[in-house]
Order: structure tokens, then sequence, then C-alpha cells
């Protein structure tokens, strides 16, 4: 259960981790200046267990890491945003932070509304409107990845049982 | 039925695919380069497989910083020397270095229907020779390095249809802008673009590897020419293996695009967006005085953009006040300018010529511009800042139309200084 913070469309990766901000791969330290180029106070106000909910094209720009780093650091519970770019949205799901799809986001979710992603349920449920949201389905292995904490971790799991 | 991308990966999959489909996909090649392979080594470290997949199927091949400039790029070259001693994969060292994306082709690396990933965005690039090539993050590398595969999402195709003989003036770069100022920056979001086409048919691999090159700019995850007899030539003067051109009967497209290009004049790009495309004819950049002019990258260093760079240098010289930079994308390539007299003109006109690699295209090595500087460039991206201060402009443009500026000092169409 989480606040939900609201943004429109096109973030970039600038937008969600201004470049002179990468001095580190470490999400923590990436965290305090997350979406600093969209809305300078959301590293302060947000806290774990919260959504971040945008419009289409989330992610576009750069296929550096530091974007979907940031946002996991924060703590989110996930991301939840009508369509993504397709490096970030792969490069979230490789270190296991989970990207949403909900085709009318915007329209269904209002800043400070509370909201509670049920993964397992494919089902994202906002508290405040009584509204359930039903997302995007992915593959078992897809679910593996983001269940084992991201695509090494995911990765050491078939090296270690020789499956290579 | 299926498009050339989904044939491809229906084959690599040894299954039907259709878009939207997330499957693990056998990678027939991957490759990273000097600022995105060191993070992957991190990473592939710490998977425990001791050893790549394929020594064969992955190459090194540092080329944002070579020769390296300060000691972070020295240390980014170390760790990548070092990676592929230990593993002994293929390898550019410097010396023998190259633009990634016109070494892979020029050496034979990929080959059409071949499935490949590598660690710059611009890996749309190789899909030119009609295969199936994407971009990915450092962690998709560390992953495709160790167990030969990697998820792939199987992406709707928009067919782009170019129609009409080009004029004496206009490029293959001049195509592909023309596309971007048609359907915009997120106008193929995760699409695989499929090119075909007349026009597309007439131009050799060069310039196919050209237009492939800025798929991205349109948001797409591949930019993939229809495969004919130019493709196969081109491969099979280059690779030893046997391979198949993927070309389906009445494919179902998600979009479909076509640019006529009868009467298309040389196209410019205005900052801040590659997206943001006149042509050269329109009053916004005929009178922009430029102080730099950049020929080179993995968009415009091959053999056609070299020769048409010396044809137009020829008994000119670059304007007072003007720098020329030009930047073959290969040893090959420059051992063939020298060959051909190229390289004497360019330095006669007064032009300086680097080493092979990626040159000025991302403003953290040479050629960085001032404040407020312009540049012309045939470069891929002009977003704000990309090849120096923040407040300096990219325009970007075909070598015809870049070599013609650096003469006049300011955008100008080659017809006017030939």
């Amino acid at each position: 259960m989480g606040q939900a913070f609201c943004f429109g469309d096109d973030i970039d990766t600038d937008q969600i981790i201004p470049a002179q901000h990468i001095t580190s791969a470490d999400p923590t330290a990436l965290a305090d200046h997350c979406m600093e180029g969209a809305d300078p106070t959301f590293a302060d106000c947000v806290t774990p267990g919260d959504v971040l909910v945008a419009g289409s094209n989330f992610g576009c720009g750069s296929s550096r890491e530091h974007a979907p780093l940031a946002i996991l650091g924060t703590g989110v519970d996930a991301v939840i945003a009508e369509s993504f770019a397709r490096i970030f949205f792969r490069n979230a799901i490789n270190i296991g932070l989970p990207v949403l799809t909900v085709s009318d986001a915007t329209d269904r979710m209002t800043a400070g509304d509370d909201v509670e992603v049920h993964i397992e349920d494919y089902i994202v449920e906002n508290r405040t409107t009584d509204d359930q949201m039903e997302i995007n389905n992915y593959p078992d292995f897809v679910n593996e990845i983001i269940e084992a904490g991201g695509l090494i971790e995911y990765g050491k799991t078939l090296s270690q049982s020789n499956t290579r | 039925m299926p498009t050339i991308a989904e044939s491809i990966l229906s084959k690599q999959l040894g299954a039907p695919v259709e878009p939207g489909m997330i499957e693990k996909f056998p990678v027939d090649f991957a490759f990273g380069h000097d600022m995105t392979l060191p993070a992957a080594i991190k990473e592939f470290n710490e998977l425990g497989v001791g050893s790549v997949f394929d020594p064969d199927a992955i190459a090194v091949i540092p080329d944002h910083l070579i020769p390296p400039h300060n000691e972070h790029a020295a240390e980014l070259y170390s760790t990548c020397e070092a990676f592929a001693e230990e593993h002994g994969t293929i390898f550019y060292p410097q010396g023998r270095q190259g633009q990634e994306h016109v070494v892979i082709p020029e050496d034979g690396l990929v080959k059409p229907g071949d499935v490949v990933v590598g660690a710059d965005s611009h890996t749309c690039t190789e899909g030119a020779l009609g295969a199936f090539a994407v971009g990915v993050g450092s962690t998709d590398l560390a992953f495709a390095m160790a167990f030969g595969w990697l998820w792939l999402r199987v992406p709707e195709t928009t067919r782009v249809n170019f129609t009409g003989k080009i004029g004496e003036w206009t490029e293959p770069k001049d195509l592909v802008l023309a596309l971007l100022a048609n359907i915009g920056a997120d106008g193929a979001v995760g699409h695989a673009l499929e090119f075909g086409g007349e026009t597309v048919r007439a131009l050799d691999m060069d310039g196919r590897l050209t237009l492939s090159n800025m798929a991205i700019e349109a948001g797409g995850a591949t930019g993939i020419v229809e495969p004919d007899a130019v493709t196969e030539q081109y491969a099979n003067e280059r690779v030893d293996e046997d391979f198949k051109l993927h070309t389906p009967k009445h494919p179902t497209y998600e979009q479909k695009i076509k640019i006529d290009c009868e009467n298309l004049e040389p196209q410019i790009a205005i900052p801040e967006s590659p997206a943001n495309v006149v042509p050269i004819s329109d009053t916004r950049v005929s009178d922009i005085e430029i102080d730099q002019a950049v020929i080179g990258s993995c968009t415009n260093s091959r053999k056609r953009d070299l020769q048409i760079t010396a044809a137009i240098l020829e008994d000119h010289s670059v304007a007072t006040g003007v720098r020329l930079i030009v930047t073959p994308g290969s040893q090959r390539l420059e051992r063939r300018a020298i060959r051909e007299g190229w390289t004497e003109t360019f330095l006669k006109a007064g032009a300086t010529m680097e080493n092979p690699g990626c040159g000025a295209c991302f403003g953290m090595r040479t050629g960085v511009l001032d404040e407020n500087e312009v540049a012309i460039s045939t470069t891929n991206r002009n977003f704000p800042g990309r090849m120096g201060d923040p407040t300096s402009a990219v325009y970007l443009a075909s070598p015809a139309v870049a070599a013609a500026s650096a003469v006049t000092g300011r955008i100008t169409h080659p017809r006017e200084v030939i």
C-alpha cells in the first residue's frame, strides 16, 4: 500500500536521473536525486511502498542503467505507465524493478491516491477510487527474473545448477 | 504472415513467433565498447560462469575513448583488453581499432539472418545486413556473453518504402532524416523498422548501414533492410559460413510509411532532435554559420562517405575560422583513404584527420564545442550539449552537405561548391 506520484508523457532518462549525479551505480545514492529533472521534491517525499505513475514512452533516451537503478533505490513498489521506452523496460526488468503497463494509467490514478500493486494477481488497486486495473501478464520466466531480484541473480541460479 | 524480424526470430526460436511475445532467443553475436563493456564485465564476473559462451561470437571493440585521453579512459581500455585476453574473444586493440558498427559489417562478423545484441544504442546499424540487431544495456550484455541467449520481446514491424530515384546530391542520410521528419522521435518505439522499396534496392551497403543506423532515433529496436542481391554479395565477400536471406512474402505490418525520394532535397536536422528535420532550402538553416564540421561516426564514416567528401573538397579549402574533422570508420578505410589520395585532399583543404573510432560524435574526447559554437555533423544525435557546451548547437546532415559547408563556412548545398 502506498501513495501515487504522477508524471506525464516522454519522461526521459535525464529527467529520471540527471547526468551530473551519475557518479555511482549505487541505487541508494542515485535515489537521492531520482526524478529530479521532472519533480525536484520527489526524492524527499517518496517512501518505500509508494508507486510511480506516468504517461507514454516512460524512460526514453539513454541506455544507461542508472535510471531504473535510481527508481529501484527509492523502494517504490512499481512504475506504472501507459507505455515504456524499449531499452528502459528491459533494463528495469533486468535489475528487478517491476514496470507495469496500464493503458489509461494517468486517467485512473491521481497524485496522492492510495494505490496497491498485486503483482501476483496482475492487478493494480486504486483504493481511493475503489478501482481495479489489470496489468500485463508477463511470461513466467520474466516473473522469475523479477522474483530472483534481477537478471544477474537469475543467471546465478542457472550457473549454480549448471544449466548454461 | 511474418515480417523479416518475425521470420528471423522464428528461425532462432524454432517455433513461430508473434509481436508482443517474450521468449529466450539464442544470440549469434554480442559485443560491447570501452564505455559499456567494463560495467558488463563486472556483472559477468558475478554470474560465476567462468567463461564466455563462445569466444568467437563475442567482440570487444574499444572505439569511444581511443586512444585514451585521461586515466579513466585508460582504465576502461585496460579492463577491455584484460577481458578479451582472458576469454579469447575477438578484440580490436589500439593500432587496429575501428568504430564498432563499421568494423563488424566490414569484417563479416555478422551475417544475414543473425540475432545480434550490442551494448550500444546504435546496434540497429547491423540490421542493414538483413539481421535482427538490437541495442541493450550492460546487464543484458553480461548475461548474453555468459549464457548465449537473451530474453527478447518480438517487436511489431513498421515498414518503410522509399520510392523514386534520388538526385545527384541526395544521400542515404537524407533518406533517413526524411523518415524521421515524417514519423518523429517516437514514431516507431519498440518496433522493428523494415526498410525497402526501389530507392533502398539501389543503395550500396554503405548507404544501407547509414539508413539502419538512425532507426533508434525514431525509437526503433532495429532497422532491417530487406535483403537482396546486394546483401548476398556483400556477405559472400566477407562471411565464410552459410547464411539465409529472410525475405518473407506478404508480411503483416503494424504500420506502413511511404517516403517519396524523387525530388528530395538534402535534409538538415535542427537542434535539439534528430527528428527536427527541414530541407536545406528552408530559411531556418540556409544562413547558419558554422564553427566546426564533422565527417565520421557510425552513421557516416565509410567508403562512400569519405569518397564524396574528397570529391567536394578537391581544389577547395576549409573556410577561415572553420575546423573540419574527418574520422575514418576503420583502419582499413584509413589506409584506403591514403591509397585513393583522399587523405591528401583532406589535408590539403585544411582538415584535421582523426584516428579511426567514434571521433567527435559525443563530446567527450575530441572536437568539443565551446559556448554557443555551431557544428554541422554527419553524426546521429544533436541533443543539447551532445558535442560539448550545453549552449552549443549541432546540425545533422550528409557528408556532402557537411563538406560543402566546411568550404563556405555556412550550411551549404553541395552544388554551390562543385
